[in-house]
């Protein structure tokens, strides 16, 4: 007679197993899913519980121009902002001091939202000049002051807005003979030893290029795809960034003393287009929004590939890591997974 | 009995005496007219040198009855008991062998080296006793009695001590004493003096009953001696010992040959040829020429006098020890120069030597290695009276190559072993004399690959391709390229390497094949190589334990096109679809849609095996082969009857290709395998293939069961303990209603051609097949009832094909033999099948004799253990 305890049955892996190590763990499921934006997801951004409640929320901006500000605690969609007229949200962030969000929609409008104390009205907005679907970014620098980069009116050209006096500084154009195409995805920083900043350009010809923003120049360029860049993410403590693009494939790249890009590597996939990529803050592992339904996850140092979470059932269009490591991924199927993978100790 | 065999000893001994009288005679006689020529002796040699000049005749009749006095008087002495006295006269006898500081006259010492010193040394082994060497304290007397030995004329010393040695009945301190002292001869180089007094004697002067005498005695030493001693032996005695010196002692009697012909002097090397032969003869080649080769390749180098020498003694070497000698030569040799230099041009001098080159190491053998093979044919090239020889041995070569017969009948090794040949000659020869044969060597060259091609060995027609690649280029270089596609193995590498290895220059031959470089890693890779030393900047270290990855084995091409839900759309998706990625996605769905709904796959089944039996693979598909073979598989299984019905009438149908053909039968062994599998109901469909049609057999026993099950038992508490593990569950086997749809229409119909398919003509790859198949249905439908018909008509299949000439249809058989021998169950063997089985004993016991084909002699032996296995199960029945 015998008498089985319990043998979990999620132990059992799936029927192929790498020969090498112990059996894979299957794929994870999501934490959770929300629904409820009734069109595609094309905009994600964490936002850390500075609302006073201490719990953090989630915003994502939609095909339909709705911006929805989810709570992470109920699950539920605790407002939902209207400013852009219907046109695709294709950037949302918000400002180092709280209350303040950036939404950038396909309107041509840059958008500063007041959401203190239960607010959510525009205070302000600024005029685009590009019709591209390039997502802009913003750097703070001192209290109340941040720069902005934004598409310019030149189809390659990058402007640089100081705010929130909304006065442009300079416009990023490319010596005439470069022709990188459009920029397509934009990322200011500055270094830690120096204060002026610096601004990484993706460009539709597959290059990615470092601007030093107050001489207005190029510092460095390298061609890391075929195809047009569609995001990137850059690690300014290892000096190492990643970008993919609408081929098959991820380039990891690095910026060394002189300022000088230099390709690192390459980091295949099966299947082409890469929507977004994001490193978690904790710089261990990133992730990428996949337009073959799939993101993938890849530890950051290694790039050795740890997860392709299969649930959506279309085009993913981007990915967020909040601040304790929560991955949120949103995508064409109007769905927004929420995963908890490999957290943070 | 024993007084026979001392009779034979005694005889032995009085024909020993007569030649050694022999000896003595013929130094008398030589003493006369031909004084000149006989003193040529080394012994009488070494008084010449120290300028005594030779004795006159007249001088030495007063002398000769001297030394006869003294010789008589000292063997009067030796049996005393005063030891002083036979110290002294010994030391006085002395004088005649030259050692002393006071020596004798040389007509004195030479009287007695002729007449008197064999008799004496008789003499002196007669004496030993611990007793009378103990006469004298300090062992004075057995020094002095070695030193006779050690120091008198060599030849006579060497046969008195192998003669008393011999003569010795059994262990006694005379034979350990005698054994000693022959070990001390042998290191105090004396077997160079024995040697070399050969040397100088003129063939026709030196007496042949000596030579062979001393010739049996000198390459016989080792197994005369370990006879004697049995396992007292002594180290120098061994073989692995003995012939080494033997080895070194003759480059001393060469040196001492080259040394003379310097001097002007005469000799000839005729003796040491044939010990040299004697010894090869015997089976030492490695142990001889392992020594002499090194040497001799050394001392030829520059030496026209040296390479004159060995080029003498290689040929003097008498015929019947010819190949032996060369044979090891050439293995011994380290390439094509030396080899050239030790032998000249031997090969054109001798026939013996010719016929051992050109046609017994080539032809009739094929032990050589490559090297070996490299060096002989390397031979041939290096001198331009040798290279019309090449010329012939490539044709020759070619001839063989190309015959039918030879492919059909000769082992594979040998096949090989010729092929390098070929391709070593091709290296060698220049575009001229290639071009002179051209037509001839093309011919026969065509011939090969086409009865190559035809074999339905892979191995053989890979090396028809490379041969054929590799000489179609050389023969006929302006021609288009000849272009195989074959898998690279380690065969075809080595076969390229030696086509385009250049001669080496000289004795560095590279042996073997270059291993081509690594190739480089792939350029994603490097950059992690290089990523990982550098110091990681992170104080927190990723440890990549923490970063277990999940399972990503779903992460695959991503199709636009969803895969069919129902067989039917399958059908339909296969058969009209012209949309690429629905076909190839109907194509991967079906095995698991049949599989899940048999009863849907019933209704199209025989439409089903037909579409797919058709597919042809439009677009590149990967893994097409397999995913329509399973298919297939599943298809017949699920509905065996009706569908293996339809499958083996298309077998002999019109109008298929021998690959659709070979398709049907493996399909027919893998469904059977499926169907007769136990317990199979209620498991998933599992793939794995023993039979001929072997797939790549996918990872069976998956490793995540035995981590599941050892899991459960280790959190389970057992009360009792019950029978460990249950069996696989009884069930009915299901190929028993079916297996007559497999087998009988398959077996039928084999000989009769058809316009396009003939199986017992051309097409005996598929006859080859078809036999594999038979038996392994055979096998599969052990414990049917339909399995004692089967095994009769399976009998007189292979009745009927036993003197197949190819191999893979002879395998065929044989293994379709053995599996009757197992599936039919052992009293209706006997009952039904007795003459069948006694007919195919005798054609076992004869293939497993004598069949060129390897594998064939052994599933022969096989199938006879098994018969043999039956006989005993029977026995104990038949008479209990």
């Amino acid at each position: 007679m015998t008498m089985e305890q319990e043998s979990t049955p999620s132990d059992v892996p799936g029927g192929d197993c790498t020969p090498t190590r112990m059996a894979a763990p299957p794929p994870p499921d999501p934490q959770f899913v929300l629904r409820g934006t009734q069109s595609a997801v094309h905009a994600l951004h964490f936002c850390g519980g500075a609302q006073g409640q201490g719990h953090p929320l989630l915003l994502s901006g939609s095909l339909s121009g709705l911006v929805h500000i989810w709570s992470l605690q109920t699950r539920r969609a605790v407002a939902t902002l209207d400013g852009h007229e219907g046109q695709c949200v294709t950037w949302l962030q918000t400002l180092p001091q709280g209350h303040q969000l950036l939404s950038q929609g396909r309107d041509l409008k840059l958008c500063l939202w007041d959401l203190g104390e239960g607010r959510n009205a525009v205070v302000d907005s600024v005029r685009l000049e590009s019709i591209g679907f390039c997502r802009g970014s913003v750097l703070a620098r001192g209290h109340q002051h941040w720069t902005l980069a934004v598409p310019g009116r030149g189809s390659d050209e990058v402007q640089i807005l100081e705010m929130p006096s909304k006065t442009s500084v300079c416009t990023l154009k490319p010596e005439a003979d470069a022709k990188p195409g459009m920029p397509m995805c934009l990322e200011l920083w500055q270094a830690n030893s120096s204060p002026r900043p610096l601004l990484l350009a993706g460009y539709e010809d597959g290059s990615v290029a470092l601007w030093d923003v107050s001489e207005r120049k190029v510092c460095s360029r390298i061609a890391c795809h075929t195809e047009p860049v569609m995001a990137l993410d850059f690690d300014s403590q290892k000096a190492r960034g990643v970008s993919g693009s609408a081929e098959k494939a991820l380039a990891v790249w690095s910026l060394d003393e002189q300022q000088a890009l230099q390709a690192l590597r390459t980091q295949e996939l099966t299947n082409p287009g890469i929507a977004d990529v994001k490193i978690r803050p904790d710089r261990k592992i990133l992730a990428t929004a996949g337009w073959d339904h799939r993101i993938r996850v890849f530890h950051w140092w290694t790039m050795k590939p740890l997860a392709v979470l299969a649930f959506h059932s279309a085009t993913v269009h981007c990915v967020a890591f909040a601040t304790d490591g929560l991955l949120a991924a949103g995508s064409r199927d109007q769905r927004i997974s929420v995963w908890s993978l490999y957290p943070r100790t | 009995m024993r007084s026979k065999a001392g009779h034979a000893l005694g005889a032995q001994q009085v024909w020993q005496g007569c030649a050694l009288g022999a000896l003595g005679k013929r130094w008398i006689s030589g003493a006369e007219g031909e004084l000149k020529r006989s003193l040529r002796g080394r012994w009488t040699r070494r008084q010449t040198e120290r300028g005594r000049g030779p004795a006159r005749s007249s001088r030495m009749d007063p002398a000769l009855s001297a030394v006869r006095l003294s010789v008589r008087e000292a063997v009067h002495t030796l049996s005393s008991e005063d030891g002083g006295r036979i110290f002294s006269t010994l030391g006085s006898l002395k004088r005649y062998l030259g050692q002393t500081e006071n020596p004798a006259l040389p007509g004195e010492q030479e009287e007695f080296a002729r007449v008197h010193f064999s008799a004496f040394l008789r003499c002196l082994v007669s004496k030993l006793s611990p007793d009378w060497l103990e006469l004298l304290p300090d062992g004075q007397l057995e020094e002095l009695w070695a030193s006779f030995f050690l120091e008198g004329p060599a030849d006579q010393a060497f046969l008195v001590l192998m003669e008393s040695i011999e003569g010795t009945a059994g262990p006694s301190f005379r034979l350990m004493k005698m054994a000693q002292l022959l070990a001390r001869f042998l290191s105090a180089g004396r077997m160079a003096a024995v040697l070399e007094g050969q040397c100088w004697q003129h063939t026709e002067s030196a007496s042949p009953l000596l030579q062979e005498m001393l010739l049996i005695r000198v390459v016989g030493l080792p197994d005369r001696l370990g006879n004697r001693l049995q396992r007292e032996s002594l180290a120098v005695f061994l073989p692995q010992n003995y012939f080494p010196l033997l080895g070194e002692e003759i480059v001393r009697v060469l040196q001492a040959v080259v040394d003379s012909l310097r001097g002007g002097l005469d000799c000839s090397v005729s003796f040491v040829s044939q010990v040299l032969g004697k010894a090869c003869v015997h089976g030492r080649q490695k142990e001889i020429l392992g020594v002499l080769v090194p040497r001799l390749t050394a001392l030829t180098q520059g030496s026209c006098l040296w390479q004159r020498v060995c080029w003498r003694l290689v040929e003097r070497v008498p015929d019947r020890a010819m190949e032996a000698v060369l044979t090891g030569l050439v293995e011994a040799a380290p390439g094509p120069e030396v080899l050239s230099r030790l032998l000249g041009n031997l090969v054109m001098n001798s026939r013996k030597a010719q016929f051992v080159l050109t046609q017994k190491l080539l032809f009739l053998q094929y032990r050589c290695t490559t090297p070996m093979l490299q060096s002989l044919l390397g031979y041939l090239a290096t001198d331009s009276q040798r290279r019309p020889l090449l010329v012939q041995a490539l044709k020759e070569l070619l001839e063989t190559w190309g015959s039918s017969s030879a492919v059909r009948h000769t082992p594979l090794p040998q096949q090989r072993y010729v092929s390098k040949a070929v391709l070593i000659c091709l290296v060698h020869l220049g575009d001229a004399e290639l071009h002179d044969s051209r037509d001839e060597l093309l011919a026969s060259l065509m011939a090969g690959v086409k009865c190559r091609l035809d074999s339905s060995l892979p191995p053989v027609r890979r090396l028809g391709m490379v041969v054929a690649e590799v000489a179609s280029t050389r023969i006929h270089p302006e021609g288009p390229p000849l272009r195989f596609q074959y898998e690279e193995d380690e065969l075809s590498r080595e076969m390229l390497a030696l086509a385009t290895s250049r001669p080496a220059a000289d004795g560095s031959l590279e042996t073997g094949p270059s291993v081509p470089p690594v190739a480089a890693d792939t350029p994603d890779k490097e950059p992690e190589e290089s990523d990982i030393p550098q110091p990681r900047p992170d104080s927190e270290l990723d440890s990549d334990d923490e970063f277990v990855p999940y399972d990503m084995s779903g992460d695959q091409e991503l199709k636009s096109s969803k895969a069919p839900m129902y067989v039917r759309d399958c059908v339909e998706a296969l058969t009209t679809s012209e949309n690429w990625e629905r076909w190839e996605a109907a194509l991967r769905a079906l095995e698991g849609l049949v599989f899940r709904s048999p009863a849907a796959t019933r209704e199209v089944s025989v439409e089903l095996a037909k579409v797919l039996l058709h597919l042809e693979e439009k677009t590149s598909v990967a893994g097409f082969e397999g995913l329509r073979q399973r298919a297939l598989v599943a298809v017949t299984v699920t509905d065996p009857a009706r569908v293996a019905k339809y499958l083996t009438s298309q077998f002999y149908a019109l109008n298929y290709s021998l690959r659709q053909r070979m398709d049907i039968l493996d399909v027919l062994t893998l469904a059977a395998q499926e169907l007769s599998r136990p317990g199979r109901l209620g498991r998933a469909p599992q793939r794995g293939s023993p039979g001929p049609a072997s797939q790549p057999s996918s990872a069976v026993a998956p490793a995540w069961r035995a981590v599941v099950e050892e899991r459960i038992r280790s959190k389970t508490r057992r009360f009792s303990k019950g029978s460990a593990g249950r069996g696989p569950a009884a069930g009915p086997n299901e190929f028993n209603s079916v297996a007559g749809y497999f087998f009988f229409p398959l077996i039928q119909h084999f000989d009769r051609p058809l316009v396009t398919f003939d199986l017992l003509g051309d097409d005996q790859l598929v006859l080859g097949r078809l036999a594999h198949t038979l038996g392994a249905l055979m096998y599969l439908a052990v414990n049917t009832t339909v399995a004692v018909p089967m095994g009769k008509a399976l009998l007189e299949f292979v009745w009927a094909l036993r003197f197949h000439g190819d191999a893979y249809v002879r395998r065929g058989l044989l293994s379709a033999v053995s599996s009757v021998l197992l599936s039919v169950p052992a009293e209706r063997l006997l009952a039904d099948l007795p003459d069948e089985l006694l007919e195919a004993r005798a054609w076992l016991a004869d293939v497993a004799e004598k069949d060129p084909d390897e594998d064939c002699r052994l599933l022969a032996v096989k199938a006879l253990l098994l018969l043999e296995k039956l006989k005993d199960k029977l026995l104990p029945l038949s008479f209990p």
